[in-house]
């Protein structure tokens, strides 16, 4: 036999390789970069520095430790223009936005809950007992109890050690539209259909009195002042379908004020940390009351449909009150009140950071206002195709989650109202969206019987709950961090 | 019957007694005892009229007192009624989108519960025999080979379907006898949707059918039902069901179906 025919194997040409990532590029050893550390609020901590251009957020975060001189070490997340530094000063500012090494780099740093909340994986019980649909599902300030308000007429209240029922609250004679604990868990207010609202005592279990009889169509929203503005935690707003909200003084059972104004139902009320109510109605404005003397204080509007929500940037403090993560108990009021007060300045940074108020409607979009300063709105938040119908600020006032029939969760910036990252994943509407205490995960629960939780930093999906047989129409996640309640159609409430 | 208004220009002139608006009133007071004392007089018919006019009367004047006085009354069934389908407040007087649209996942639950999994609506279906379902084609120079055969019922192919080399198909299935979409009705809700056709997993005639992809009426269809968002029990997104064929497609010219739920 002649030469051999030579034997070239075929090698399929790879098409769809996809190009090696790019070498890690190191800086040329011992470049510096002058940066200045700068707070949220825009005070400037310490001198401009020279940085290495190769330091990690870890040692940044040592860094500003010893100059803002803490004791214990708490942790930060540092930006430079929006941008979060994740691995390295190097590769994320220089390399990643073209930055030169000669300017000065402005660092803001922004502190994070020091405690971390573990995330939700599972449901620990299925809880039976409501025999129509739990319209409404919220903790108590200290996370010790939970409440639920359903369509059958009755409220009831929850054991979270034992995960069994504790008590049945009835007397309600129509559905239970909303359940609002006092910020000192003494009382626990619940609005219905029926033109009422009831108050309960919750440790035992006894209602405190017949029905306050004021309001002339269902109650849509029930709002109590913050302890920090009020020792005693007795006054409360209700918000009702008949345009009025009528403020009530819980231990003398009466109508202290009623403000009318809204021409169409009323279907939030919120009380500012800065003494003014907040409310929302769907005849597009939002009024702003001084509840002392009752009198109105200014109308925000803006938006072209309903307000559906309303939410604050000092939400989680208000309604948690004294209450930490620490999950210290208070002996006496004047302690619980004192925390409370010192609780409410660290957040405001003692009344220079003004409270923001969100207010999403059925025109698909959010506006973001500061309303004790003026009537003009900051931002307007476009983006979502289907009605708005749910908002909630996280614990530290940074981020703002919104929940839209267009099944997907939004997360704007709280302080600017920029657009951060949709999360998509449901595939019903989503009905109500709530934060974990330590402002690191979201949970949202939607019109397709799943609940899911979504990771803020990696902007992806952490955990997906399902095991509701029916829509959900009520989440909460408690304070203390350790549990997430939800109710829906299907009469079931899962923790 | 005054001529003129002579009576009038007086009055506007003069005015009125001082005591008119008393004599008026008394007068109008006694008119009530004059009426009875007529009524008892008159007698025959006309008793009988009169006394069915006052009677009428009467009647009004109980019905105002009564409204006048329901102002008065407390009702106990003043507040509505409890109702069922308790929503929560964001969701008070919208109307809710088609229910239709949004099954019940705990409707599906229950049926599947109820009933055998596997009963169709239409269990017996004629079977189809050759002659019927195909034509005969006869190819060739002088048209004598008679080995092809046309389909000439509705028919599924996949997408990416490719035909056989001309020379080699025995079956051909005509383009205008494709269908990709079927019309599929929910039994539970008797909504119907569009749906596309995912496959054909079984014609009951003849398995050969199947694998052709016949359509005729009684074919289990598998359809691609993602646009009705259900959800499993596990949370997993369903996307696929099985429908049964209810009509001849080859005469109506569309698919219907009835899920199989």
């Amino acid at each position: 036999m002649g030469g051999e025919t030579k034997y070239h194997p075929y090698v399929k040409p790879n098409r769809y390789k996809k190009n090696d990532p790019a070498p890690p590029v190191k800086p040329p050893s011992g470049t510096t970069v002058v940066a200045q550390f700068k707070s949220l609020d825009g005070d400037v901590c310490g001198p401009p520095l020279n940085l290495p251009a190769d330091a990690t957020p870890e040692q940044l975060a040592l860094l500003l430790n010893n100059l803002l001189q803490n004791e214990d070490p708490l942790p930060y997340s540092f930006l430079v223009d929006d941008t979060e530094i994740k691995t390295d000063l190097h590769l994320d500012i220089i390399h990643g936005l073209g930055r030169s090494t000669e300017d000065q780099i402005t660092i803001l740093y922004r502190p994070q809950a020091v405690f971390r909340v573990r995330a939700v994986t599972r449901c620990s019980s299925s809880l039976t007992g409501h025999t129509e649909a739990i319209l409404s599902v919220c903790f108590s300030p200290d996370g010790t109890q939970l409440a639920t308000g359903s369509g059958d007429t009755t409220v009831r209240i929850w054991d979270l050690t034992t995960e069994t029922p504790q008590f049945t609250l009835s007397g309600h004679k129509n559905w239970v539209q909303i359940v609002a604990w006092s910020p000192d868990c003494s009382i626990l207010a619940s609005g219905s259909m029926d033109n009422t609202v009831r108050l309960w005592d919750p440790k035992t279990g006894k209602p405190l009195g017949d029905a306050l009889r004021a309001h002339s169509q269902v109650i849509t929203s029930i709002a109590w002042e913050p302890m920090h503005l009020n020792e005693n935690c007795n006054r409360f707003a209700s918000a009702s379908r008949d345009g009025t909200i009528r403020i009530w003084d819980a231990t003398l059972r009466k109508v202290i004020l009623t403000l009318a104004g809204h021409t169409a139902p009323v279907m939030s009320v919120k009380w500012g940390g800065e003494g003014l109510i907040y409310s929302g109605s769907r005849d597009k404005t939002i009024k702003v009351w001084n509840p002392n003397e009752g009198k109105l204080v200014r109308t925000l509007e803006g938006h072209a449909h309903w307000v559906n929500h309303l939410t604050l940037s000092t939400d989680f403090i208000l309604r948690t009150g004294p209450h930490d993560h620490t999950g210290k108990s208070f002996a006496t009021k004047s302690e619980a009140f004192a925390a409370a007060v010192a609780r409410y300045n660290a957040a405001t940074a003692d009344g220079t950071r003004k409270e923001r108020l969100a207010s999403c409607s059925d025109d698909f979009t959010i506006f973001l206002w500061e309303p004790s300063t003026g009537k003009k709105s900051l931002t307007r938040m476009t983006g979502h195709q289907q009605p708005v119908t749910h908002l909630s600020f996280s614990p530290d006032g940074v981020t703002l989650a919104s929940a839209s029939f267009d099944k997907s969760v939004k997360l704007w910036d709280g302080l600017t109202g920029t657009f951060l990252t949709t999360l998509r994943g449901h595939v019903g509407a989503v009905f109500q969206v709530c934060w974990s205490s330590d402002s690191r995960q979201v949970l949202s629960g939607s019109r397709d019987s799943t609940l899911k939780t979504w990771d803020v930093k990696n902007k992806k999906l952490r955990h997906e709950l399902p095991g509701h047989a029916d829509e959900v129409y009520s989440v909460d996640w408690s304070p203390a961090g350790d549990r997430v309640a939800s109710g829906g159609k299907d009469r079931i409430l899962k923790m | 019957m005054p001529q003129n208004e002579y009576i009038e220009e007086s009055i506007k002139k003069h005015g009125r007694r001082l005591d008119h608006e008393e004599r008026k009133r008394k007068k109008e007071a006694r008119e009530v005892h004059s009426r009875s004392a007529h009524a008892q007089k008159l007698h025959g018919l006309k008793a009988k009229l009169y006394n069915k006019k006052r009677h009428n009367e009467k009647i009004q004047m109980k019905k105002t007192i009564k409204m006048h006085e329901e102002r008065n009354n407390k009702h106990k069934s003043d507040d509505q009624p409890v109702q069922e389908g308790a929503v929560p407040t964001y969701l008070l007087d919208r109307e809710n989108q088609t229910r239709a649209k949004v099954l019940s996942n705990m409707i599906k639950q229950k049926r599947k519960e109820k009933a055998g999994k596997w009963s169709v609506p239409l269990p017996k279906v004629k079977g189809m025999d050759e002659a019927e379902v195909f034509k005969v084609l006869k190819t060739g120079k002088r048209k004598t080979k008679q080995w092809k055969r046309v389909v000439t019922k509705a028919t599924f192919v996949g997408e990416g379907f490719t035909r056989k080399p001309p020379k080699y198909e025995r079956f051909v299935r005509p383009m205008a006898l494709r269908y990709k979409k079927a019309h599929v009705t929910h039994p539970e809700l008797a909504a119907t949707f569009c749906l596309p056709i995912l496959g054909v997993k079984k014609n009951p005639s003849s398995p050969m059918y199947t694998q052709l992809g016949v359509i005729t009426k009684g074919t289990i269809l598998e359809v691609n039902v993602s646009e009705l968002g259900l959800v499993t029990q596990s949370g997993k997104v369903v996307w696929g069901k099985y429908a049964q064929v209810t009509n001849n497609p080859e005469n109506d010219g569309c698919i219907n179906a009835v899920l199989l739920v």
